[in-house]
């Protein structure tokens, strides 16, 4: 066997053993050495363990069971420090050893230090690896205060994360525009506003000249004079190849380490691959390029026959901070190119494409990058695109005609889908079938789709769908189980627990073999309630399956505190309640009172222990404001007062909120109530919204003013109060008896159907069974607030802090 | 330096019930105390590691992991461990029990 070692224990050069081992399992004895203390992992998804997404467990891509699996000697916390390259040895800094036949060198790059003073102080930071991002996860807790030099990818990356561990960022920048390799001056400036609207503070065209501080930093000064003050500071200003073992011992080393066609060195049987190596006088620092330049290696090393590599055109594809960027080619226009624009200031949408000679030579994509797969074709391809129409390049324009089902069936095999790993859809559906693929991790195993940055994820997902048709749908069905304690369904579970006659939660949890004894927080919450739906006059709620705030009754605040919002039915209170409320603010020093946006009161700050007694000194209902339940019921002033009003908006809302309150909803439920279609009372985005009009009501539903904004369904239009109730009754039996725990309205019907929901509640007899088990299970609920004040057992179990005093 | 170890009696065994956190503010220390179904008792520093903080007592609790009531963070009761994807560590307190009555170890 030969001897094959390695230097660098990175993305490019693992990847050349794999393509290796996909070869000649058997021709290698292979050894490699790592400085880090990891296995391979990836290295674009650092930014990621940054912003707090993701755990580094789950950027590894080679875990230590592969190296073992295949035979490979891997030595990491270990430092080639010397090559041998007539004795064709390599020495470790632990004084190891070990021969060779072949070397590869991938020993990748280092972040750039400013050769500033005060740039070793402590709190002095590149950005490259897990130990960078260990040290800037540290500091963050401690301090406040963080400057990054560099407005690149990097440098916006690291202040991104450390907006998210809570520290406030100044970026500083020594050009006039934030990536300036990638980006052109309108783009720019659109992702500047966008970073500050999140909270990055910029200083453009700053040259740093001192990191100041004792022994750590404390600000930096600029060569302009002004200076500012940071606890932490990034450098975040490029990277430079590592070279220094190749250059030590005699491997000729430009600005990289210089290599052929074939990834040769200028010393027989080394080689070099990755952000270490130049070629054609560039070094490359993207992924796509240096898996290209692995696969070439790996042929030439096993003696293969392989077309040489001839360098690559490189597109980038970025996700910056949430926003979607890919730019290629060219940037800046000059006299010999025409460019087509589209810039949609509304939506953050910007689009050019440069074309020189009929052909396309520099795409800028911010905001939407769906046409870039295309545009880079065309790029690399240099197709003329005399006969073609500004639209038609920029297709995505009038995308609402094209799905992405049919934008995968019409895509040509060879259209690249993960510009990482060079993978092309043809080779994608190719295993899906010969290989009878059926999970998106399966495809990203067997062909590499999607390992690397991930953002093509979610093309693999519509290629695999596309290619198996009906099968996986029914496949990604079946595998929705209700949390990871069990494999079973909501439907599977709901079943048993009538079938069974299982009647608390521990007994589901256990019968059903749940493989987390006492469940977790997604499944506990969510059998509580599917059993208090089941059984409708049962009082046996699971107090302690409850999350927080339905436990405590209150919302809980971030520190600690709580917050105590009484019901005040339509939004329509008293004088003698507002003196209540007034009274009990100034008593228990309250340190917010706030109108919220369902029309009532909301105490904000409140302690703990003092949540019984403010409750007993309110004497008002709970206005169960932190619930899966009826929060609020919205009303317009309406007839009794407002010349527009048709209807008694404020006397409906006050029945309809003192008919439904209490209620265990999947999710929380708002309905509002105007007296005219001048809806003041914003029925269009509530999960039932009720409109007066002449002689009767239009009932609105699955509307959402949240997270997912939309604008709610006309139901069905009634004359009367009763048919109201009525109606309103049976829609939201039908819900709490058909949706998912936690499943809005919104998202409820758009999955249900409208229609569907319609011809339930067109069915009399449907209709009032439904109403009859709602009108069941409404009778089961008691006021919260006052079981509490009622019952000492209550109050030492959940509002009782302890105060011991210690030394008596 | 001389560091004494002081035992703070905090509560009666039986008055605990199983699955619920307690506060308990000794001196400036605020402690979450919790039973377990098995019977075992922890205490743990009441806050949780998380960067935004919360208290730990009104965390749902099953078997010996607590979850963080504001972010659901997964931490064990045993030795404060956060479980992945998440990590940090919450301080522990040393349980003993003696005739009913349950020691905090300082």
């Amino acid at each position: 066997m030969k001897k094959l070692v390695m230097i660098g224990n990175g993305m490019a050069g693992v990847r050349t053993i794999e393509e290796i081992l996909k070869l000649e399992p058997e021709q290698f004895e292979i050894t490699i050495f790592g400085e880090e203390p990891y296995p391979n992992y990836n290295r674009i998804k650092l930014s990621n363990i940054l912003q707090g997404d993701v755990h580094f467990d789950d950027i590894i891509i080679n875990p230590l069971e592969w190296y073992k699996d295949n035979n490979i000697q891997l030595y990491t916390g270990e430092a080639v420090v010397k090559i041998d390259t007539k004795a064709r040895k390599v020495l470790s800094d632990q004084g190891r050893e070990v021969q060779y036949d072949e070397l590869i060198i991938a020993t990748g790059s280092k972040a750039i230090i400013l050769p500033i003073p005060g740039a070793n102080k402590q709190g002095v930071t590149g950005f490259r690896d897990i130990k960078d991002c260990e040290l800037m996860i540290k500091l963050a807790k401690q301090y406040k205060k963080a400057a990054v030099i560099g407005g690149g990818l990097l440098g916006l990356e690291a202040a991104r994360g450390l907006l998210n561990l809570g520290m406030k960022v100044d970026v500083v920048h020594l050009m006039p525009h934030l990536m300036e390799r990638q980006l052109d001056r309108v783009s720019a400036s659109m992702l500047k506003e966008e970073l500050e609207a999140q909270g990055m503070n910029f200083l453009m065209e700053k040259e740093t000249v001192e990191i100041l501080g004792d022994e750590r930093v404390i600000g930096l000064r600029f060569k302009d004079g002004s200076q500012i003050e940071a606890d932490l500071v990034v450098m975040a200003l490029g990277i430079r190849p590592n070279t220094e073992v190749a250059k030590n011992s005699g491997v000729y080393v430009n600005r990289g380490i210089v290599v052929n066609d074939y990834m040769e060195t200028n010393v027989p049987h080394v080689y070099a691959v990755g952000e270490c190596a130049e070629h054609r006088e560039i070094v490359y620092g993207l992924v796509a390029p240096l898996y290209e330049q692995a696969k070439v290696l790996a042929n030439h090393i096993c003696g293969r026959e392989t077309e040489p590599y001839k360098g690559s055109v490189t597109g980038t594809q970025l996700k910056v901070a949430g926003v979607d960027l890919f730019s290629a080619g060219e940037i800046h226009e000059d006299t010999t190119t025409k460019s087509i624009m589209v810039h949609n200031e509304y939506e953050g949408i910007y689009k050019k494409v440069l074309i020189r000679n009929n052909r396309i030579v520099g795409i800028v994509l911010y905001g939407d990058t769906k046409d870039s797969t295309r545009l880079f074709r065309m790029l690399t391809k240099q197709e003329d695109i005399s006969g073609m129409t500004s639209v038609s390049i920029l297709q995505s324009e009038c995308s609402g005609a094209i799905n992405d089902g049919d934008d995968v069936a019409s895509m040509p095999d060879d259209e690249l889908i993960c510009g990482c790993n060079g993978v092309t859809k043809g080779v994608i559906v190719e295993s899906i079938k010969t290989k009878g693929l059926t999970t998106l991790d399966q495809v990203s195993q067997c062909t590499n789709a999607g390992r690397s940055c991930g953002r093509c994820k979610p093309l693999v997902a519509s290629i695999l769908s596309h290619t198996l048709g009906n099968q996986f749908n029914e496949k990604a069905a079946s595998k929705t189980s209700i949390c990871g304690c069990t494999t079973l369904s909501r439907e599977e579970v709901i079943e048993e627990i009538k079938t069974k006659g299982l009647t608390s939660v521990k007994e589901v949890m256990n019968v059903l073999e749940w493989n987390n004894e006492e469940g977790c927080t997604k499944c506990r919450p969510a059998i509580n309630y599917y059993l208090g739906m089941i059984y409708m006059d049962h009082g046996m709620d699971d107090r302690d399956s409850r999350l927080v705030n339905e436990k405590m009754h209150a919302n809980v605040q971030k520190d600690g505190t709580y917050s105590v919002v009484p019901r005040m039915y339509g939004g329509v209170t008293t004088a003698k309640d507002l003196k209540k409320i007034a009274e009990v603010a100034e008593k228990y020093h309250v340190p917010l009172v706030k109108l919220t946006g369902g029309q009532r009161i909301g105490l904000f700050g409140v302690k703990k222990e003092d949540l019984p007694s403010i409750w007993k000194d309110l004497d008002m209902p709970s206005g169960y404001a932190y619930g899966k339940t009826l929060r609020t019921v919205k009303t317009c002033v309406g007839s009794q007062f407002c010349r527009y009003g048709t209807q008694d908006s404020m006397a409906l809302g006050i029945e309809l909120e003192k008919k439904f309150e209490r209620l265990d909803t999947p999710h929380k439920v708002k309905m509002g109530v105007s007296a005219c279609p001048r809806n003041c009372s914003e029925a269009g985005i509530k999960d039932i919204g009720f409109v007066g009009i002449d002689g009767g009501w239009e009932i609105y539903v699955g509307g959402n003013g949240g997270v997912d904004l939309r604008p709610a369904d006309l139901l069905c239009t009634v004359k009367t109060k009763e048919e109201v109730m009525e109606i309103t009754g049976a829609y939201l039996q039908y819900y709490r008896e058909t949706a998912n725990y936690l499943e809005r309205t919104s998202k409820w019907l758009e999955r249900i159907g409208l229609k569907h929901v319609q011809e339930v509640l067109a069915d009399k007899e449907m209709r009032q069974a439904l109403n009859e088990r709602l009108d069941k299970t409404l009778k089961k609920y008691v006021d919260p607030w006052n079981e509490a004040i009622q019952s000492k057992e209550i109050q030492d179990k959940y509002y009782m802090t302890h105060i011991i005093k210690v030394g008596e | 330096m001389i560091k004494t170890i002081r035992r703070i009696p905090v509560a009666h065994y039986s008055n605990l019930k199983a699955r619920t956190g307690y506060s308990i503010r000794l001196d400036d220390k605020e402690i979450a105390l919790f039973k377990v179904s098995n019977g075992r008792v922890y205490a743990l520093e009441n806050r949780s590691p998380h960067p935004k903080g919360g208290v730990l007592s009104e965390g749902l609790v099953s078997g010996e992991y607590v979850y963080c009531p504001v972010y659901d963070w997964k931490i064990s009761l045993v030795d404060g461990k956060v479980q992945e994807p998440d990590n940090g560590q919450v301080r522990t307190y040393k349980i003993e029990i003696e005739k009913d009555v349950v020691f905090i170890v300082l």
